[in-house]
């Protein structure tokens, strides 16, 4: 790659981030509420990230350990959902009974903030963790209802129509034609269920506190430690961004050409 | 087969293998029922070579789809070797006209589910041995030998070209030994050499296996050559059949030397002229 290129490819990022950083420097400097300025907050993340695996007590413990128990709740409450959702989306999308039994349900479900199922979580698990992970659950598992039920629905006649030349058994036409067809629009689900579980992870934990990267939030937000809330936004982006990239890198390989008609 | 069949009814029945009575299909739609075929009869004997032509929307892989079983005739029967078309099975190949390859397995893979399902384990062909992997390997890949493709036996559809894949599609179709062949435009998303390449090869085919093949075209040349009979449909809706031509060219053929055979020409032309002259197409728009 020569020079040219790496500008015209480098260089706008680069323009993003100094914008962004600019406009920082400006409020922290105009504003009247000890707001910190970007060196202020890039030295207290060097100190933060020196050690981010100690552990004093239950309510301070090192960045890492805040990450790990957030992405711990998300994995469990992410991986029940999709333990019922995607089975439940195959269902749906195959059969137009149980298509019409459960769409009104998601479509009075799907909208409610994941939020407001954490009291009755509370209430039904009686204890934080638990709530957290059904929260999880809960929002995690629309996405990949849907996209599994479209993606069966979608799958092309003309596939349908050679197993029904082939006469495939049943176990064949799920594993070597539906399965196959519809994984796509799963990752897709999947990749949504995990961007909104890691959206809504972060709320979860102000509320119910405990250890993870929403928590520490709110803790930070108690010790007016705005410093650590501005580290931990930069966290959560980060982990958010590489969960999509991995997914996608994920999508990519089972995705097949298309039949062209 | 049948038991209740006794053995003189056998040279009738080869005579007539393919049967469509008085089969009419009508289709539901938005707009209300759409007649699509009327009054549709027709025999094929054993080993018979048909071509369906027509122009396009009269209904040509409308009667395809029901001798595949794929749909069920709004009216009348279809019978096949002395049984009703009740759905489609593997006696009945059917090579579709976007080849309908699977993308994520191999062109061998492709080949080897349809044959693991006529020959293997899981096999629903009564009175057949089943076949143990190895014997399924072979045949599937001699059928990939047949069409000439056996060394992009582990290349995924996506990676061949679009006569490679009709290729594989046949060679699919006949790897499971069927009694008919259905053929739905096959080559005509081809280029004209690719296409022509392709007929050579079907003919041998057809030549080695003595299959039985119900095909659909709207390429004259390509029936004409092929063909032992042209069926040649009027126009939908409820379309019919027209006119059935016989084609009494010896075999084998050869493109070459039928380019200028008065024969050839004489069938081209009554095709030409049931096509563009009585069965002029209005374009509706």
């Amino acid at each position: 790659m020569n020079l040219k290129n790496v500008l015209s490819r480098g260089l706008p990022p680069l323009m993003g981030l100094a914008l962004l950083v600019g406009i920082w420097s400006l409020v922290s400097v105009t504003s009247t509420n000890n707001f910190p300025t970007p060196t202020d907050t890039f030295w207290q993340a060097v100190e933060v990230f020196k050690n981010p695996f100690y552990k004093n007590g239950p309510n301070d413990q090192g960045v890492g350990w805040n990450v790990w128990s957030s992405l711990k709740r998300v994995a469990l409450g992410f991986g029940l959902a999709a333990l019922v959702g995607i089975p439940l989306g195959f269902l749906i999308g195959r059969f137009e009974f149980l298509s019409r039994m459960f769409n009104p349900l998601i479509s009075l479900l799907r909208p409610v903030s994941p939020l407001a199922w954490l009291p009755i979580g509370l209430l039904v698990f009686k204890g934080a963790n638990p709530a957290a992970i059904w929260t999880i659950f809960i929002c995690s598992i629309w996405p990949m209802v849907i996209n599994t039920a479209v993606g069966v629905q979608r799958v092309p006649q003309d596939y349908l129509n050679v197993a029904r030349v082939l006469d495939l058994s049943e176990w064949k036409v799920v594993s070597k034609i539906l399965f196959p067809a519809v994984l796509p629009y799963m990752l897709t689900g999947v990749r949504l269920a995990v961007g909104t579980a890691w959206l809504v992870i972060v709320a979860a934990e102000m509320l119910t506190g405990g250890v993870g990267i929403g928590f520490w939030v709110w803790d930070e937000w108690n010790n007016l430690n705005v410093k650590n809330i501005i580290i931990a936004i930069f966290v959560i982006g980060l982990v958010g961004l590489i969960l999509e990239f991995a997914l996608i890198k994920l999508a990519t390989a089972f995705t097949f050409e298309e039949v062209q008609s | 087969m049948n038991t209740a069949l006794n053995t003189s009814a056998v040279p009738l029945l080869n005579a007539k293998y393919l049967q469509v009575d008085q089969v009419a299909q009508t289709f539901k739609t938005a707009k209300g029922d759409f007649p699509a075929l009327r009054d549709i009869n027709l025999s094929i004997a054993k080993g018979e070579f048909v071509t369906l032509i027509g122009h396009s929307g009269c209904g040509k892989s409308t009667l395809l789809n029901l001798i595949a079983g794929l749909t069920l005739p709004s009216e009348g029967t279809l019978i096949c070797a002395g049984r009703e078309i009740a759905g489609p099975g593997p006696e009945r190949a059917v090579v579709f006209q976007n080849h309908s390859l699977l993308p994520w397995l191999t062109c061998f893979e492709n080949v080897y589910l349809g044959v693991e399902r006529v020959f293997g384990k899981s096999g629903r062909v009564d009175g057949k041995t089943k076949e143990d992997k190895e014997q399924l390997t072979a045949r599937t890949q001699a059928a990939l030998d047949m069409v000439g493709l056996s060394h992009a036996a582990f290349k995924r559809p996506g990676e061949i070209s679009g006569g490679m894949k009709q290729r594989v599609g046949i060679a699919r179709a006949l790897a499971m030994q069927p009694q008919v062949l259905l053929m739905d435009e096959p080559f005509g998303a081809l280029d004209a050499l690719t296409r022509a390449k392709l007929q050579d090869e079907l003919l041998a085919i057809v030549a080695n296996t003595q299959s039985t093949v119900v095909m659909v075209t709207h390429d004259v040349d390509e029936a004409v050559l092929l063909s032992d009979k042209i069926v040649m449909m009027t126009n939908g809706p409820a379309a019919t059949i027209g006119e059935v031509l016989a084609v009494n060219l010896p075999r084998p053929r050869s493109r070459v030397t039928l380019a200028d055979d008065p024969a050839y020409l004489h069938y081209r032309k009554a095709v030409i002229d049931f096509l563009y002259t009585r069965q002029a197409h209005v374009e509706k728009h």
